[in-house]
C-alpha cells in the first residue's frame, strides 16, 4: 500500500469505530522492511529479509476503553478487530482519567528530523560491510581466535497515526547498524568475549565497520587475565556505556506511569535536588537524525526538549496524557504506543550533558577503584533504588588501569549514587535513545572474595 | 482428548500442499541441505488491574510464515505476515545467498502428515476464550484479598495474560506436522507502605493451561497472598551482606541457578562454535556427585513444556549433568547435524520472524537425600535464598548472576532477619562442584519464566530442591 492508502485506512478505522459508537479512538499503523546478515569466521552464517506490518487500533466509550492489533490487513480482519476492541472496552471498568488528548495539543507541526535514509544496500554490499567489520576484529590482535559473529542490519520503516479529533500524521525512518563479538583465548584455557557496535539512521554517517572490529577487538583482548578482587568499598566510574545504563534506570524511574503506581524511588522527589550542580538531564525528541527522535509522540503530540534534571534538581518527569493527568501534570510528549501493547511512557533521546574532563583525567583522579566496563543481571529495586549488579572492568591502582576485573557486584542505591556522581566525563556519543558521558561515583560496595 | 487432525491443516493458512512443495522447491537450490516453512496464528489477550479496577484489554492477533534454508553451517531466512509471491522471492533470494547456487537441489518429497506424540496441554480452544468479565472479576477479587492481607498493603497490580497458538512445520524432507499450544499467565504485584518505607512483592504462576487452573486449589488467593506478604517482610528487611558466603537455596524458582550457571552453556549453538565456557567438558566433572540435572520438555501443563519443538521434533529429557558428570547438549536440527550429536527437540523460536535456536525447555535439579531443615543447620553464617528475580550470563566467561527478591541471613544454623535483594554472582563450570547437600523436596517453579537469548523470548520452566552452596559471591552493601 501506498502512504496515502495507509492514511486512508487510519481514517476508516476511525469511521468503522465511531459506527460501533466509539466516543474516541486512535489507530497507529506500522510497516517497514529488515535485512540482516551475520558473518562468522569470514562465512555468511545467518542471512535475513523480512517485510511486516501491524495496525493498532484503541477506541473509548466514554471513559473505558481497549486496544486490539493485527498484522492481517484484509477486511474481514479488520472488521473483527473493530468488533474485539469495542466488546473489550465493554468489559473494563470506567477510569475518570482516560480518553484522547485535549485537540488543541496535538502537534501541529510535523518537522523533517531527519530519521530516514533513501539509500538502499545491495546484499552484496552489506555482506561485506560485516566481513570487514570481522576481519578487523581478527587481525587486531592474535589473542582473537574465535568468533561469535559480525552482524550489519538495515531497516526502513514508517508509521501512520490517527485519531478521531483528526490528526492524522505519518514519518518515516531508517537504522543502519554493525557489531562485532569477537572471543579471545586465556593462554591457560579460559576464553573472554566482549562486543562493539555503532548505529545510525543515516547510512553515510554510519562508523567504518574496521573501527567497529578493531575497537571490539581491543575491548575483548583487554579482558584477558580477568581476576576477583576482595570485597571493599571504593570509588567506581562507570564507562559510556555502563554510564547510559544507570541512566536508564533514572529514565524508568521519572516515567510518570512508575510514580502514579507507586514503583519509583523518585516519588516525592519533584523539584528536589538530586545530584551536584553539574549533573543535567534532557529528553530530546526533536534532535536531527537522533536515534530516539520522532516528529509527535505516540498520541499524537508534538515531541519537544524536556529538562529532566536541572543543575542537580529534578525538574520534570516524562509523561503522556494519562499519567500526567493522573500526576496533575501536562504531557511531556512521551507517549510510547507499541502497537498491541497497552500505551505507556518511554524516552526520545535522554542525555546526561557533558562535562569538561576527559575520561582518562577522571581515572587518574581515583587513587583505588573500579572502572567498570560491563553489567549483567536485573538487581535493581526501582521502588527502593537498591542497586545490586553483577559487573566486570578494570581495577584503578594511582589513576592508571591496573588489571581487569571479573565475578565481582556493585551495590549501592540509586538515590545516593546520583547525590554521589563526583564527575561527569566530556565524551558524550550517542548510541541508542539514552546516552551519557562517563560518571564517576564517589563510593559503592564492591564485592569479590 | 487427542490432538485433533486438524493442526496440520495448512488450509487455515490459506496454503494447499502443492503451494508448501512448490514454496520448499523454489529455496532449496544448490547446495541447501534443508528447508522448512513455519507458519504461525497467534492470538493473545491480556486484562490488568491497578489501583483497585481493571482498567486496561489488549487483544493482539498476529499470523505468518517463516521461511529457512541451510546449507552447511549458513542459514538462510525470509519471514512476512503473508507468502505472496513477491514474499516467496525475497524468501528465495534469501537462500540463493547461501547456496553458492541458483540452481534448484533435489527435488522435494511428497508431503507426509506427522501428530506429535504427546497431547501434554489438552485445552479445548472454548476453554482457552474465557469470557473477559470472567477475569475481570478474578482481578478484582485478588485486589480485595492483598488489601485484606494487611492494611499496608497501598496499591495492588495483577494481569492476567493468555494466548493461543497454532503452528504448522512443513520440511523439505516432506514432513508436514503441528500443534496447538495454549500458554497463560497470572501476575500479582503489591506496594506496602510504612513511615515512608515503600517496598514490593510479586508473585504469580501460570502454565500451558485454562482458566480453570487459577480457581482451582485456590491459586490465585495463594499467589495474591505470596506477594503482599513478600512487600510486607521487605519493610523489615536489613541490608544484606557483602563477600562469599555459604548460601542455601530454596526449592522451585531459585532452580534460575541452573538455567543461568549450566542451562545456556549447553546449548549445542554455542558448543558447536566453541564458544561456551561448557565447550569439550563433557564425559568430564562440572558438580559435585549429589547434582543431577535434566531438562525435560513432556512435562503435562508446564510452562516450558512442549508437545513438539518449533522444528516438528518431539520433546524430551535430556540428561544434563549425571552425578556431576557432563552428560550432553540441548540441540536443535541445525547443531545436531553439524555436530553429529542427537536430536533432543529443542530447537525453539518466539514467533515466525525468529529463527530456530537451541533452546531449554523446564530444567531442574533431581532431587538428593538430604533434609532440607539439616542443609539450614548446617550453615553457621550465611544466606536463605528463597525467591529471585531475573538471572543473566556470560555464555563464553561461564560468570552469572541472579539476584534475591527474598532472602534471610542464617545464623548459628537458624533463619533469622529478612535482607534485602542482593545479586549473587559465581562461575558457571565451577558453581555446582561446591553444592554439598541437596534436599529431597524437588519443587518446580509456579509457571511465570521467560527466557531470552539473541533477542528471542521464549517461556520455560525451572525447578529446584533445597541445595547448600558453600561458597558464592553475595553481593549486598555490608562488608
Amino acid at each position: 500500500m501506498t502512504d496515502s492508502d495507509y492514511k486512508q485506512l487510519a481514517v476508516d478505522m476511525l469511521a468503522q469505530a465511531k459506527k460501533k459508537g466509539a466516543t474516541e479512538a486512535d489507530v497507529v499503523i506500522a510497516d517497514g522492511e529488515n535485512f540482516s546478515v551475520q558473518v562468522r569466521l569470514s562465512t555468511v552464517d545467518r542471512l535475513t529479509k523480512a517485510r511486516e506490518k501491524r495496525l493498532g487500533l484503541r477506541v473509548f466509550f466514554g471513559k473505558r476503553s481497549a486496544s486490539a492489533a493485527t498484522s492481517d490487513f484484509s477486511s474481514d480482519s479488520l472488521e473483527r478487530v473493530v468488533a474485539d476492541t469495542c466488546s473489550l472496552a465493554s468489559a473494563v471498568a470506567e477510569d475518570e482519567v482516560s480518553g484522547l488528548p485535549a485537540e488543541n495539543l496535538l502537534a501541529r507541526d510535523q518537522p523533517d528530523l531527519d530519521l530516514y535514509d533513501q539509500a538502499t544496500l545491495s546484499t552484496e554490499q552489506q555482506i561485506d560491510l560485516a566481513r570487514r567489520a570481522e576481519a578487523a576484529a581478527l587481525a587486531e590482535d592474535s589473542r582473537i581466535t574465535n568468533s561469535e559473529g559480525a552482524d550489519f542490519n538495515s531497516s526502513a520503516g514508517r508509521v501512520v497515526l490517527g485519531n478521531s479529533h483528526g490528526f492524522l500524521g505519518e514519518y518515516r525512518s531508517s537504522n543502519f547498524s554493525v557489531s562485532v563479538s569477537p572471543v579471545a583465548s586465556e593462554p591457560g584455557g579460559g576464553m573472554q568475549r566482549d562486543s562493539w557496535y555503532a548505529v545510525q539512521r543515516k547510512f553515510a554517517r554510519l562508523a567504518s565497520p574496521e573501527s567497529v572490529g578493531r575497537e571490539a577487538a581491543k575491548r575483548t583482548v583487554r579482558r584477558l587475565g580477568a581476576r576477583k578482587i576482595t570485597t571493599r568499598k571504593a570509588p567506581v566510574v562507570f564507562d559510556q556505556e555502563m554510564a547510559a545504563s544507570l541512566l536508564g534506570n533514572l529514565c524508568s524511574a521519572a516515567s510518570g506511569y512508575s510514580l502514579y503506581k507507586g514503583t519509583s524511588f523518585l516519588i516525592g522527589q519533584l523539584g528536589k535536588k538530586l545530584a551536584p550542580d553539574f549533573v543535567t538531564v534532557y529528553d530530546d525528541g526533536r534532535m536531527a537524525g537522533g536515534l530516539g527522535s520522532r516528529p509527535f509522540d505516540g498520541e499524537g503530540l508534538a515531541t519537544r526538549k524536556t529538562m529532566v534534571v536541572e543543575r542537580g534538581v529534578l525538574t520534570s518527569f516524562l509523561l503522556d496524557s494519562y499519567s500526567g493527568r493522573k500526576l496533575g501534570l501536562a504531557s511531556t510528549g512521551n507517549a510510547s504506543r507499541g502497537i498491541g501493547e497497552n500505551p505507556s511512557v518511554g524516552p526520545t533521546n535522554f542525555y546526561l550533558v557533558p562535562g569538561t574532563v576527559s575520561p582518562t583525567e577522571i581515572i587518574r583522579s581515583v587513587r583505588e577503584g573500579l572502572y567498570v566496563t560491563e553489567l549483567i543481571g536485573f538487581g535493581v529495586n526501582m521502588v527502593t533504588g537498591d542497586y545490586s549488579r553483577g559487573a566486570a572492568g578494570f581495577w584503578i591502582e594511582n589513576g592508571e588501569l591496573a588489571y581487569p576485573v571479573e565475578e565481582i557486584t556493585i551495590a549501592g542505591n540509586l538515590t545516593t549514587m546520583f547525590a554521589d556522581i563526583e564527575s561527569v566525563g566530556n565524551d558524550l556519543e550517542f548510541r541508542g535513545r539514552i546516552a551519557s558521558p562517563t560518571l564517576k561515583i564517589r563510593e559503592m560496595t564492591i564485592a569479590g572474595n | 482428548m487427542t490432538i485433533p487432525d486438524q493442526v496440520t491443516d495448512l488450509a487455515l493458512f490459506g496454503f494447499s500442499d502443492q503451494a508448501v512443495r512448490r514454496a520448499l522447491g523454489k529455496v532449496k537450490v544448490g547446495e541447501v541441505d534443508y528447508a522448512d516453512l513455519y507458519f504461525e496464528s497467534r492470538q493473545s489477550e491480556s486484562v490488568s488491574m491497578e489501583e483497585g479496577i481493571v482498567k486496561r484489554a489488549v487483544k493482539n492477533l498476529s499470523q505468518g510464515v517463516g521461511v529457512r534454508a541451510t546449507a552447511g553451517e549458513k542459514t538462510g531466512f525470509a519471514y512476512s505476515d503473508e507468502l505472496t509471491p513477491r514474499d516467496l522471492e525475497i524468501a528465495a533470494d534469501a537462500a540463493r545467498y547461501i547456496a553458492s547456487s541458483p540452481h534448484s537441489g533435489a527435488p522435494v518429497p511428497a508431503t507426509h502428515r506427522e501428530r506429535p506424540v504427546r497431547d501434554l496441554y489438552p485445552i479445548e480452544p472454548s476453554v482457552a476464550d474465557i469470557a473477559t468479565s470472567e477475569r475481570v472479576d478474578l482481578l478484582n477479587l485478588i485486589d480485595a484479598e492483598a488489601r485484606r492481607y494487611d492494611p499496608r498493603i497501598k496499591n495492588v497490580m495483577a494481569s492476567f495474560n493468555h494466548e493461543y497458538k497454532r503452528i504448522v512445520v512443513a520440511t523439505t524432507e516432506g514432513l508436514v506436522v503441528g500443534d496447538v499450544q495454549p500458554l497463560s499467565r497470572l501476575q500479582v504485584t503489591c506496594i506496602a507502605e510504612e513511615n515512608g518505607n515503600r517496598q514490593i512483592g510479586t508473585f504469580g504462576g501460570g502454565g500451558r493451561v485454562g482458566f480453570a487452573f487459577y480457581r482451582e486449589e485456590d491459586r490465585y488467593r495463594h499467589y495474591t497472598r505470596e506477594a503482599a506478604r513478600q512487600a510486607i517482610l521487605n519493610l523489615s528487611a536489613v541490608e544484606a551482606p557483602a563477600g562469599v558466603m555459604p548460601v542455601v537455596l530454596a526449592g522451585g524458582w531459585p532452580g534460575i541457578l541452573l538455567h543461568e550457571a549450566i542451562g545456556h552453556g549447553l546449548e549445542a549453538d554455542f558448543n558447536r562454535r566453541k564458544t561456551s565456557a561448557f565447550t569439550n567438558l563433557i564425559g568430564k566433572r562440572v558438580a559435585s556427585e549429589v547434582c543431577t540435572i535434566v531438562d525435560d520438555g513432556t512435562l503435562a501443563l508446564r510452562r516450558g513444556s512442549l508437545n513438539m519443538d518449533d522444528e516438528g521434533t518431539p520433546t524430551s529429557r535430556t540428561v544434563l549433568i549425571e552425578r556431576g558428570m557432563l552428560k550432553g547438549y540441548i540441540t536443535d536440527r541445525l547443531n545436531a547435524r553439524l555436530m553429529g550429536i542427537p536430536l533432543t527437540g529443542n530447537g525453539r523460536r518466539e514467533d515466525f520472524q525468529s529463527i530456530p535456536l537451541p533452546r531449554m525447555t523446564n530444567t531442574f535439579m533431581l532431587a538428593g537425600e538430604s533434609d532440607p531443615q539439616d542443609i539450614i543447620r548446617s550453615v553457621k553464617r550465611g544466606l536463605y535464598a528463597v525467591s529471585f528475580g531475573g538471572g543473566q550470563v556470560d555464555i563464553t566467561n561461564g560468570k552469572f548472576v541472579f539476584s534475591a527478591s527474598e532472602a534471610y541471613l542464617i545464623e548459628d544454623g537458624v533463619v533469622t532477619r529478612p535482607v534485602k535483594g542482593a545479586t549473587l554472582i559465581g562461575s558457571g563450570p565451577e558453581i555446582l562442584t561446591k553444592v554439598s547437600m541437596v534436599g529431597h523436596d524437588l519443587k518446580l517453579d509456579e509457571g511465570i519464566g521467560t527466557c531470552g537469548k539473541d533477542g528471542q523470548s521464549v517461556p520455560v520452566g525451572v525447578g529446584l530442591p533445597t541445595i547448600r552452596i558453600d561458597e558464592i559471591t553475595v553481593g549486598g552493601t555490608q562488608g
